[in-house]
């Protein structure tokens, strides 16, 4: 069905047309048209955000928990180039997100006029592709499209820049059936030689490690079913990288916990003592592999992935696998069925007591206290409080972050938040916005740190107007806490600017925005304030007071292989060469 | 999108390595890249070079298929094998690329570029680099009593060959076109409809 309709019409209509239900944005002159026609629509609810940061941060948290990808509106110039910073942030965590973007008029393009920006331009190197549409007669396939590029493959952000004639005038609507998408098709099923080569592989290895990332989580459902089959039937340890926690469950008989800079001790000197590794839809990003020439020297690495960019990027491998995940597993699982289940029993049963031994370190052990509250102990308790219930954690960036991945437990995929390739301070509190919206009935909990929090706290707004019952569970060391790690490990305690001289009273904070506030001090009174927290009906800001100088442990100081780690008890003082200090 | 071909004895490329990553030949490529001819198609190109820290020797592009919008980019670039396979995977993710190809390594190819070189001088110097051109089967495409602009094709290797000879002998300006090339024999790299 082809009909004539107006730019901003289109916009609405493609939308429903592609299922949305919902999308973030922030108005302004060059998107009134388009919210116009929201205005006068109940199909698709519009959140209204406090800052377009906050719109994109709240489509990937609302896309990461469902699968399903969000949507931005926002205006031009400022509107836009308050967005990058998400839309940056999906690209490196590949998640799908649809940006629309506002723009000047066609005709005053190149004019510097008002609100101007060259946002195709600007976003150009942080989109997995970007449109400007001149003409209201290509909107409507270019929405499509925009849909299409950003969930196939390796999904990513996209952005449509829309020019405010273009929104006003009239064009023919195509619905996304018609609308060409036939040429953008990344592969999808791997080659079967070396699918089989893998199987082979898996029959032949003394000492395997399954590493897997946030690729399959984007796969779906079925990949995680398959890697779960897989990792038990085959009897091999596994450990994932942040992107990935949830695709196998923390309680699984394979799980070694995280790996990486502040990885379990179990996983990482698995990784470096394997012989076989098999990489599914990661990316060996330098957070994971520590010193590249010391990364696993003694291994043959299979690599299963999309993106065929991320093959032999950084490791060279050994069985390049390129597709999806859910299809290589599928067939990788038949192959290897089909010629006898074999795996070298005798010889895994031995890595496992290796590896056993290494759990026996009990790498993140800490020393609790009864006077002040300990980081890990507060996320200990949050863990062991809401473990059972319906619930999503998001988190912040910083010591916070690496403790609730070490600490909690994700069983299912989808359930953890996180800002892992950009790392944006910032992201956990409008993401858990839009996780809430997304499972209104579930308890969504952002483990934050005092700094980052206050990076997005405009968000409060949008909670309380929205009635969103999202959880800020702030571990306040009144510190940039990683940073302070960092300048005291590598950077002979000089504290170079790692503190807040004047946070806010969070209490009065919550308060000020018609919302809960709760402060806990106390390692005897904690539990009472979660539960007190969890069963409040509406947002809470949660000011849990911690220990100041904790250190994030176990630790691969940048520069350092995996089997050089550092952990808590260990003395830390000239653990970092200089040479380790250039690196981030 | 292309199969992966993946070299032996490629190693790993990082943007924290702290060792020297020269153990690898650097090698010189002449890639052909098929396009839409979308607005921002060659920024979006040049844009992964520069962001991604690759090296452009030489970069040509031109409309080759009016009807089905296709542009075709001749990139010649350097680098380690590994970084090659690297630019390859990264070109052929673009949404609007639809081939690359390796001439060098799907070869023969011929490859040919186009300069122009004004020289200007008189007396025995002026029929010196008429003679020069005439050996290196460059025309005239413009005289004066005291200047020349020549025409020449060639490998990127004659051309300079030729600018180095006009040096002392009056070249004052210098235009070339950057490479075009193409593989050898009856088969075709790229497959859009002319
Ligand atoms: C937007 C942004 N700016 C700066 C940084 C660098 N950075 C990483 S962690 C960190 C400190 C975070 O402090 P806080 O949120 O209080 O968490 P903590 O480490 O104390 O748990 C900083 C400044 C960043 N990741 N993101």
């Amino acid at each position: 069905m082809t009909r004539q309709m107006t730019g901003a019409q289109m916009v609405v209509q493609a939308l429903k047309d592609q299922g949305v239900d919902t999308i973030f944005g922030y108005p302004g002159g060059a998107v009134l048209p388009i919210y116009d026609e929201i205005f006068q629509q109940s199909d698709i609810r519009h959140i209204l955000v406090r800052h377009e940061q906050g719109a994109a941060h709240a489509a990937e948290g609302y896309a990461r928990s469902t699968g399903k990808p969000g949507v931005v509106l926002v205006t031009s110039g400022p509107g836009a180039t308050n967005a990058v910073t998400g839309i940056t942030d999906a690209l490196m965590d590949s998640i799908p997100i649809i940006v629309l973007t506002g723009q000047v008029p066609t005709f005053m393009i190149g004019t510097d006029g008002f609100q101007e920006a060259d946002t195709v331009g600007i976003t150009r190197p942080c989109t997995k592709h970007n449109w400007l549409v001149k003409d209201t007669e290509k909107l409507a396939e270019t929405i499509h499209q925009a849909f299409h590029v950003a969930t196939t493959g390796r999904p990513g952000p996209v952005l449509i820049d829309i020019p405010k004639d273009v929104q006003f005038a009239t064009g023919t609507y195509i619905p996304p059936k018609k609308a060409r998408t036939d040429h953008y098709a990344p592969r999808i099923k791997g080659d079967t030689q070396m699918i089989t080569a893998l199987a082979e592989a898996l029959e032949q290895a003394e000492r395997p490690i399954f590493y897997t990332g946030g690729g399959v989580i984007n796969s779906g459902a079925h990949a995680c079913q398959l890697l779960r089959e897989l990792v038990d039937a085959t009897g091999f340890p596994i450990t994932s990288t942040l992107m990935g926690l949830g695709a196998y469950p923390a309680s699984g008989k394979g799980w070694l916990g995280m790996l990486g800079m502040h990885g379990t001790y179990e996983a990482n000197m698995a990784m470096h003592d394997c012989d076989l590794m098999i990489a599914i839809g990661a990316r060996f990003d330098d957070r994971i592999t520590g010193r590249i020439d010391d990364f696993a020297p003694g291994s043959k690495k299979a690599h299963i992935d999309i993106d065929a960019s991320s093959i032999n990027k950084v490791v060279h491998a050994d069985i390049p696998i390129l597709g999806d995940v859910g299809h290589v597993l599928e067939d990788l699982l038949k192959i290897w069925k089909s010629r006898g289940r074999k795996t070298k029993s005798a010889a895994v049963r031995k890595w496992w007591q290796q590896i056993e031994e290494w759990k026996a370190i009990d790498c993140l052990a800490y020393r609790n206290s009864d006077k002040i509250i300990k980081p890990q102990y507060a996320v200990q308790r949050l863990e062991a409080l809401t473990s059972g219930m319906d619930r999503y954690i998001t988190t912040e960036v910083g010591q916070h972050q690496m403790w609730a991945a070490q600490f909690m437990g994700f069983e299912e995929p989808h359930r953890l938040m996180t800002s892992g390739g950009l790392g944006t301070m910032g992201y956990g509190f409008p993401a858990s916005i839009g996780v809430q919206i997304a499972h209104p009935k579930a308890l969504v909990i952002n483990v934050a740190g005092d700094a980052s929090f206050l990076m997005n706290m405009q968000e409060m707004g949008t909670a309380v107007q929205f009635n969103l019952p999202v959880k800020q569970f702030i571990l306040n060391n009144e510190r940039l806490g990683m940073v302070r790690q960092w300048q005291q490990l590598l950077h002979g305690e000089r504290y170079s600017h790692s503190w807040s001289e004047s946070l806010p009273d969070f209490v009065k904070l919550a308060e000020a925005f018609g919302a809960r506030g709760i402060r806990c001090q106390d390692p005897a009174d904690l539990d009472d304030a979660i539960r007190e927290m969890i069963a409040h009906d509406g947002p809470v800001i949660f000011d849990c007071v911690v220990e100041k100088h904790e250190n994030c442990f176990p630790m691969i100081p940048s520069g350092k292989p995996h089997n050089e780690m550092l952990l808590g008890d260990a003395s830390t003082e000239g653990a970092i060469q200089s040479d380790g200090a250039v690196l981030v | 999108m292309c199969a992966l071909k993946i070299k032996k004895g490629s190693s790993s490329h990082s943007a924290y390595q702290l060792r020297n990553p020269m153990g690898d030949a650097i090698e010189t490529h002449t890639l052909a890249v098929i396009v839409d001819n979308e607005p921002g198609v060659l920024a979006r190109v040049i844009g992964l070079f520069s962001g991604r820290g690759y090296n452009i020797e030489s970069l040509t592009v031109a409309e080759v298929d009016h009807l089905g919008h296709q542009s075709r980019i001749t990139i010649v670039t350097t680098g380690t094998p590994q970084v090659i396979e690297q630019i390859k995977a990264q070109l052929n993710r673009m949404v609007p690329v639809h081939e690359v190809h390796d001439l060098t390594v799907e070869g023969p190819s011929v490859e040919r570029e186009l300069a122009l070189i004004k020289v200007a001088s008189t007396g025995d110097k002026r029929v010196e680099a008429l003679r020069l051109a005439d050996i290196f089967r460059a025309s005239v495409m413009d005289t004066t009593l005291e200047s020349f602009v020549f025409e020449i094709t060639g490998t990127p290797e004659k051309i300079d060959a030729f600018v180095d000879l006009m040096r002392p002998l009056g070249l004052v300006e210098l235009a070339r076109t950057g490479v075009a090339a193409m593989l050898r024999g009856k088969r075709a790299e790229a497959s859009a409809q002319l």
